[in-house]
């Protein structure tokens, strides 16, 4: 295991660990996720969904090297499901169900009570949607839907529209994270509101996780070089032609992405900086 | 009996739930069920007794994001 980065390692003062961290020349890849008191080893967060088959996704998870997966939960059809995903994710990966779906908090709080009986854990993801051209989060739902089931337990991530002072009531009520999206819900449009990303990263104290619109590993890799925690992959990946080496391809943009973070990039200048020395040159 | 599953009326010749599941071709692991808006811990399929008109709801994880 190696140096524990927390949530705080996104100021931009250099806390002492991070000195450490770099000093020390741990190897990144061991750079851990924290959200509240559990430790994860990937920053990549990957979704099941649309995969060919759940062979397919099996390998894909094996390959995104990711420590938490999202799953739905939707009715049940007797022999007509024979297949149980369960069987394909493996044992050591974090499940955490979302409650799409649901279209008030009421029902998201139903469906990720449901999802507990299943024996997952305690993760979840709340996704309360009634927009059903872009699938918008409604943030007043998902801040109500965070309030209860915070106290029943649950580490809930909330899926949301970028906006500080709705991140701001979702700290309030409890969220283990913030789950800002970059666009809308399987787009692959990228990072369109990076600019409100930003802001909850700068003001928001608990992990900031972009979800939904990445459509690239550069894109990945930016978020993650703005300071974000983590990112979840669904569609970029599952989209692919090849899903197993666009999984791939995240892991190492978001270990880039976040290897850059902590090394800090160097400042922007408007004119050229030799890099070369200015002296000693071959003429008179 | 008749009962409600997942919105639908079907018939069925048993009244414990987990009888009911397997005759329906349910798997008895990975699956969550509400009967009548309550959610039943799993432990506890083996126990209930199902009435007629009663309504289950039988949901299970599948692929998303």
């Amino acid at each position: 295991m190696g140096e524990m980065i927390g949530i705080d390692d996104k100021q931009s003062n250099t806390t002492m660990k991070e000195t450490e961290y770099v000093i020390g020349g741990i190897d990144c890849s061991d750079d851990t996720f924290q959200v509240g008191n559990q430790c994860f080893s990937s920053r990549l967060l990957v979704g099941t969904g649309k995969f060919g088959s759940y062979q397919i996704m099996k390998e894909t998870i094996l390959a995104s090297r990711t420590d938490i997966v999202t799953v739905a939960l939707r009715r049940a059809g007797g022999s007509e499901h024979s297949e149980n995903i369960l069987d394909y994710i493996p044992k050591d990966i974090h499940l955490m169900p979302n409650t799409s779906g649901a279209r008030t908090a009421e029902e998201a709080v139903r469906i990720a009570r449901m999802a507990r009986v299943l024996g997952c854990g305690n993760l979840i993801k709340i996704e309360v949607i009634r927009d059903q051209r872009y699938l918008l989060p409604d943030n007043m739902e998902t801040i109500k839907a965070t309030d209860i089931l915070a106290k029943e337990g649950f580490s809930v991530f909330p899926y949301m529209s970028p906006d500080l002072m709705d991140a701001k009531r979702l700290v309030d009520a409890g969220a283990a994270t913030v789950m800002p999206l970059a666009a809308p819900i399987g787009s692959n449009r990228g990072l369109e509101t990076k600019g409100m990303i930003q802001m909850l990263i700068e003001e928001i104290d608990i992990p900031i996780i972009v979800d939904a619109g990445i459509g690239k590993p550069s894109e990945a890799a930016e978020a993650m070089e703005m300071g974000a925690d983590a990112v979840l992959v669904n569609t970029a990946i599952a989209s692919s032609d090849n899903p197993i080496l666009m999984a791939q391809a995240f892991h190492h943009a978001v270990l880039a992405g976040r290897q850059a973070f902590l090394a800090k990039c160097g400042a922007v200048q408007h004119v050229a900086q030799a890099s070369s020395p200015l002296t000693g040159f071959l003429r008179d | 009996m008749l009962i409600i599953i997942n919105g639908e009326e079907r018939t069925v010749s048993h009244s414990l739930l987990r009888d009911i599941l397997v005759e329906l071709d349910y798997p008895l692991s990975g699956v969550a069920v509400e009967l009548n808006g309550t959610i039943l811990p799993m432990d506890t399929y083996e126990s209930t007794q199902i009435s007629a008109a009663d309504r289950l709801e039988i949901v299970c994880f599948v692929g998303g994001g």
